[in-house]
């Protein structure tokens, strides 16, 4: 099967530091890919190189069949990624609607003269996108469906991050990137939320996941395949509880044993 | 930003009753002379407003304009025009209502720049004079229709602004707002060292005619004498209105939302595919745009520019109008311009104080009230849709 993203050799430098040191690795479609290894391994790096926040100083990524190494953010969203932040970063002062509808920026018509005066055409984009965004909503918490125009910084943490996924999601990306989605969030919140993401992704199966998680609980119920990384490099990759025997692996959580 | 709303749309009258009285106050207060007169006008204005918000009056203003701002809006314009009709023979007065309106919509220019996509711009009243020097130039030396003086004096305005893209585009928040105050100082200095156009003693400028009817005289229809700033209002109004209409579709469209998104943060904003460096080039041109057309009639109005006239101070009281309405909020503009305007102009005694009291009032507004006396509204698209 041809892998979806591809990344070979991938390096990138901070000064001295080695985030990310000739890291290989193939997603295949419609797989859930956990990304662990300890704090500072470079896995929120690579999403970062990935989503085009980062230049790489060496290696390349392919997605989908086209190179899209040095990509602007912009480019690669329109490519079909989309990511979710490690610390939540919605427009707090906006609506749960308009936070959802930032994520569906490429298919809102983003003219001039569209906008600003052919307001009954606008109207009816504007009818039709809030039922998709509603309808989304509806599968992570119904009840949310009905607060569509308050402000998110009202809401509790894991409302803030379903929300984030909504918008993550409302564009339906080929992959999604999911940053510590747990993060901030109690146990049982976040298997509730992972139960949701699993609901979404049966409903449109075209959805391959990368997460990032420290929560092993987690990455043992949803993942397919495990990458574990440590200082940048990939240290083991498979199925997680192989990873998780690993000798090697649980040497860069542990430490060395004397 | 306000939370939930009731689901049936609201009465429209609380509305109307707010117009009404501001109708009222606004020509009481323009009309009385009496010092100790106006500081009581002034004063009543607090309390009431004070005692209106602990009754939750203004709640229910708000949510009216909010669902009937259509049909309130036209209540404005004319309401507006009442004023401006009652005072229809006083120089005095109607230019300081002419001074309101072209402030507003200036302000509401800076409004697109800081207020949507967070470019914080300390040189608005320059724009405003490259508006005003426009005016000055083409109406002297050219043949161009007057009304078409204007749309040059906008465009001229957004073209200078242009030279500062590039800065303001690689700097963020505070740096490029020093880009703006550094091009402020540059453009006074050059002004006044530039004898083509008049050095520090400025420019005159020719009153505004259209089809050859001046606006520089006075006005008689059947016996009634109208002074000759009520056909400048007219067409202050129509620029305010249109500016208005502009910021409020700019607003509550996609648009708006990007300029939101960008503003809150533009890394996110970038990973959802919005272009930053786009949308904010679009703002501050619409915006400098605007503020040049403005200043282009404001030159007219006035028949004198300046380098003088268009500090950093003036570019201040544009910038304090907007912290003062609330941030992002059209009408929040136009109450403060009203209340930055007149009250120094009415209050003589404070006249030589005024840079003070407009300092104590956006600390005790920063302090009190953060997002302004009328906080922008979370976004609903079209007034009183409830899908």
């Amino acid at each position: 099967m041809t892998p979806l993203l591809e990344a070979r050799g991938l390096t990138k430098r901070f000064g001295g530091v080695v985030a990310l040191d000739d890291f290989n690795v193939d997603v295949l479609p419609n797989e859930i890919l956990g990304l662990i290894g300890p704090n500072g391994s470079g896995k929120t790096t690579f999403f970062n190189v990935v989503i085009g926040i980062y230049g790489v100083d060496a290696g390349n990524i392919t997605f989908d069949g086209a190179d899209i190494t040095g990509a602007s953010p912009q480019a690669i969203y329109r490519a079909g990624i989309a990511r979710t932040f490690q610390r939540s970063r919605l427009s707090l002062p906006l609506s749960i609607f308009d936070n959802i509808m930032v994520g569906n920026h490429k298919r809102l018509n983003q003219g001039l003269w569209f906008n600003l005066m052919q307001r009954k055409e606008f109207k009816r984009e504007l009818d039709d996108n809030y039922r998709a965004a509603r309808a989304l909503v509806e599968v992570f918490e119904p009840r949310l469906a009905d607060k569509m125009f308050e402000p998110v910084a009202g809401l509790p943490m894991i409302d803030r991050r379903r929300i984030e996924i909504c918008r993550a999601l409302i564009n339906e990306p080929k992959l999604l990137l999911l940053d510590e989605p747990s993060a901030g969030m109690t146990h049982d919140e976040t298997s509730e939320l992972m139960s949701d993401i699993l609901q979404v992704r049966d409903r449109h199966n075209k959805l391959t996941i990368i997460l990032v998680e420290h929560e092993m609980g987690v990455i043992e119920r949803i993942t397919d395949r495990c990458v574990v990384l440590n200082f940048g490099r990939k240290i083991a990759e498979g199925p997680y509880r192989e990873v998780a025997a690993d000798r090697q692996v649980q040497e860069a959580y542990l430490g060395v044993a004397l | 930003m306000a939370g939930a709303e009731p689901k049936s749309r609201a009465s429209v009258w609380p509305g109307i009753a707010a117009l009404v009285l501001a109708t009222v106050y606004a020509i009481a207060l323009l009309a009385v002379e009496t010092q100790q007169f106006i500081m009581g006008l002034l004063a009543l204005a607090i309390v009431a407003v004070m005692a209106a918000n602990w009754l939750g009056l203004l709640a229910s203003v708000g949510r009216s304009f909010a669902d009937r701002e259509n049909v309130l809006g036209v209540l404005a314009i004319l309401a507006a025009f009442t004023v401006a009709a009652f005072f229809r023979e006083d120089h005095f007065v109607l230019l300081l209502i002419l001074t309101v309106l072209l402030y507003t919509v200036a302000t509401l220019g800076l409004n697109i720049q800081f207020g949507y996509a967070g470019v914080l711009n300390f040189a608005g009243a320059s724009f405003f004079g490259i508006g005003a020097y426009t005016s000055a130039v083409l109406n002297a030396h050219t043949a161009v229709p007057h009304l078409v003086v204007l749309l040059f004096g906008g465009l001229l305005a957004a073209l200078i602004g242009s030279l500062l893209l590039l800065p303001v585009l690689r700097t963020r928040g505070h740096y490029a707002a020093l880009v703006t105050i550094a091009f402020a100082l540059l453009l006074k200095t050059f002004l006044e060292v530039n004898d083509v156009l008049g050095g520090p003693q400025g420019l005159q400028v020719t009153g505004m005619r259209i089809l050859g009817w001046s606006f520089n005289d006075n006005i008689a229809i059947g016996g009634i004498e109208l002074s000759f700033y009520m056909s400048y209002f007219a067409v202050s109004m129509i620029l305010l209105v249109g500016a208005f209409i502009l910021v409020r579709r700019l607003e509550r469209s996609w648009i708006g939302l990007n300029l939101d998104a960008l503003r809150l943060d533009e890394t996110a904003a970038s990973c959802f595919g919005v272009d930053t460096a786009r949308w904010k080039i679009t703002a501050f041109t619409l915006g400098n745009f605007l503020i040049g057309i403005a200043g282009a009639l404001f030159g007219m109005v006035g028949g004198f520019v300046a380098p003088n006239n268009y500090t950093f101070a003036d570019s201040l009281i544009l910038v304090s109008i907007l912290l003062l309405g609330g941030i992002g909020n059209p009408w929040g503009v136009a109450v403060a311009t009203i209340i930055v305007v007149v009250v120094p102009e009415k209050l003589q005694t404070i006249q030589e104080y005024r840079f003070l009291l407009y300092a104590l009032l956006i600390i005790v507004v920063l302090l009190f009230r953060p997002e302004g006396l009328l906080p922008r509204q979370v976004r609903r698209y079209f007034p009183g849709w409830r899908p």
